[in-house]
């Protein structure tokens, strides 16, 4: 793939640079946000229930128990930040894995490794995750876990029929003939080609495992010892009467950072099949 | 054997395999969790004596090993003993079907709106590609498909009970009034309104997006062409021609949220207060039941694995395509 024309297809696509600049402020404000703003989310700073712009000294306001809310919404960046980036790898390795493994292997390995894809896609992904998270007790990597082990069989089915369109093609029938081993056949010739569809996943998948930890903190069952926008919300719900800003805050954060992904995916996608976009 | 009764066979076959591996899964959860049902139950006491402990194990027969206990878990689940709820001391059975039609009720009316404002949505979006219309339908889209469910849950409550005052923001009815059928229909209907506009609204988006795309798609296929060739009129090539054969993603779409409609309105329902089978879950979690929660596992798993037998089936009486002998 030619990388600058990418880059000028995917610039061209209005939407999909406002996801990328909105992105990597998010990201600046996850990185530097302490450094700037030092102050502790999970102490009592002030007064209760200030209103965004009352106090200076609060820019978002203070929640039911004076802690400050800015301050909370960059952690909570760094959480959903660091969450759903590594279910998203975590998602894609054992994806791919188990893709590649199903598609180049012998068929009673893909019968098996399609029957437990099955399996997995049965059960509801949502209370899977409740069920793992609950079980396993809360923490960030089980959570990472948990959406990893609801979102895998997606890529997994990509990966395989990618690898057996792939197989009957030519070249690899001319890597087999001039004696290449079945390993180095997958890794280094059948698993490159499919790298595409999976990275046009790969911005929705960051998405959906935001939008999947913030269900689960909402529902309390995320790492209590740090703050996460889907708990932000949990706690606000309770003074919605008199403060709905607690709940409006951190949940426009999510919306808008799920936007931005789904908008990069979006032009991803378009940019990676430009034939696509003259529809 | 005829080809189809064969493919019948072998769908049923797959079905039972994928349960009985949810079973396995399940099992495996149960046991998963650090310290077993008599752990907690002395946690709760506040007291462990080890020789009652002991024989409240044989009891339980957690004392047996281990295939032993996974025999005796399937044999349970064969007459449909799901265990009993270590905090009512219900049977699992019994609360999930006291909580099922309060979640039929959420999620029928909302798939079935959603379904088909979606379809329309999507048809016209595809109708005037690029146009204003388009772009306004599609960021709608977009932003209600980004949204998280119980987050706007929440903030309608804010808008219509708290600062409006015009519709109910919880459960399912109002309690301790005297009402006719009627008003209490009416009272039902009210109460239903949020979390049925919540729910729709996502799945609203997820179908207007496909429903679109698939539209795009099909208008660019050569029968498409060959018909306005042939000088068929516009509105006849669109509905009998585009619109029908581009439903059949949106179809295959819908009959999967159908399968997974018991799981999907947990967060929903949370929000809403609502007494089905997502508050169930809900409170399972809050208690640390898990009898609870691997019952709700294992019964909505079987809906899925249920519905999507019912809709294979179904496709190869609409769509004499399908290939029953495939692959599968």
């Amino acid at each position: 793939m030619n990388g600058a024309g990418f880059w000028k297809r995917f610039i061209r696509h209005r939407s999909g640079l406002i996801g990328l600049v909105f992105l990597v402020a998010l990201v600046l404000a996850a990185l530097f946000g302490p450094i700037l703003h030092p102050v502790d989310p999970m102490q009592m700073m002030g007064r209760p229930f200030q209103w965004p712009g009352a106090n200076s000294r609060f820019p978002l306001g203070t929640d039911n128990l004076g802690r400050d809310v800015l301050s909370g919404l960059i952690q909570g960046a760094r959480v959903s930040l660091i969450v759903g980036f590594c279910a998203a790898l975590s998602t894609i390795a054992i994806g791919i894995t188990v893709g590649a493994a199903a598609g180049a292997g012998s068929k009673w390995v893909d019968d098996v490794l399609m029957r437990i894809t099955e399996v997995f896609q049965t059960m509801p992904n949502f209370l899977f995750a409740i069920v793992l998270v609950a079980i396993l007790r809360p923490s960030l990597p089980v959570v990472v876990l948990a959406i990893a082990a609801v979102s895998w069989p997606a890529v997994a089915r990509i990966v395989r029929a990618q690898v057996l369109s792939l197989k009957e093609r030519d070249f690899i029938a001319g890597c087999r003939m001039i004696g290449m081993s079945r390993w180095r056949i997958v890794t280094g010739q059948l698993l490159p080609n499919c790298i595409s569809p999976v990275i046009v996943l790969a911005s929705m998948l960051v998405a959906t495992a935001i939008l999947t930890e913030a269900a689960l903190s909402f529902l309390s069952l995320s790492d209590m010892n740090v703050v996460t926008w889907g708990r932000m919300i949990g706690n606000g719900r309770g003074s919605l009467r008199e403060a709905w800003f607690l709940t409006a805050i951190p949940g426009a954060a999510i919306l808008l950072t799920v936007l931005s992904l789904n908008l990069i995916g979006e032009a991803v996608n378009d940019a990676l099949n430009p034939r696509m976009r003259e529809a | 054997m005829t080809s189809r009764s064969r493919y019948l066979l072998r769908r049923l076959w797959q079905s039972l395999v994928t349960i009985a591996l949810v079973v396995a899964v399940n099992f495996a959860l149960l046991h998963l969790a650090p310290g077993d049902v008599v752990d907690v139950l002395a946690g709760e006491a506040g007291s462990a004596d080890p020789e009652a402990q002991a024989a409240l194990r044989a009891s339980l027969g957690l004392d047996k090993p281990i295939w032993t206990q996974f025999a005796i878990y399937v044999g349970k689940l064969l007459s449909f003993d799901m265990g009993v709820s270590l905090q009512s001391q219900q049977s699992v059975a019994e609360l999930i079907f006291d909580r099922l039609p309060a979640t039929l009720l959420l999620m029928l009316p909302s798939l079935a709106i959603a379904f088909l404002v979606g379809v329309g949505l999507g048809t016209w979006s595809a109708m005037r590609v690029n146009s204003f219309v388009d772009a306004l339908i599609s960021v709608l889209a977009l932003t209600a498909y980004a949204m998280p469910l119980f987050w706007l849950g929440l903030m309608l409550i804010v808008l219509f009970t708290l600062q409006l005052g015009i519709l109910p923001g919880g459960g399912m009815g109002t309690i301790g009034v005297e009402m006719s059928m009627f008003e209490a229909a009416l009272d039902l209907l009210r109460h239903m309104v949020l979390p049925v506009l919540t729910l729709s609204l996502f799945y609203m988006a997820v179908y207007t997006r496909l429903m679109r795309a698939s539209m795009l798609e099909v208008a660019s296929m050569s029968f498409v062409r060959t018909a306005r060739a042939k000088g068929l009129g516009e509105g006849r090539v669109i509905w009998r021609h585009i619109v029908r054969n581009a439903l059949l993603p949106v179809v295959t779409m819908l009959g999967l949220h159908i399968g997974a409609i018991l799981g999907g309105a947990v967060v929903v329902e949370a929000v809403f207060t609502w007494p089905g089978l997502g508050s169930l879950a809900f409170e399972a979690v809050f208690r640390r039941d898990n009898t609870v929660l691997l019952g709700l596992l294992f019964f909505c798993s079987l809906v899925v694995v249920i519905v999507n037998l019912a809709v294979d089936l179904l496709y190869t009486r609409l769509d004499p395509r399908v290939d029953l002998g495939g692959n599968r």
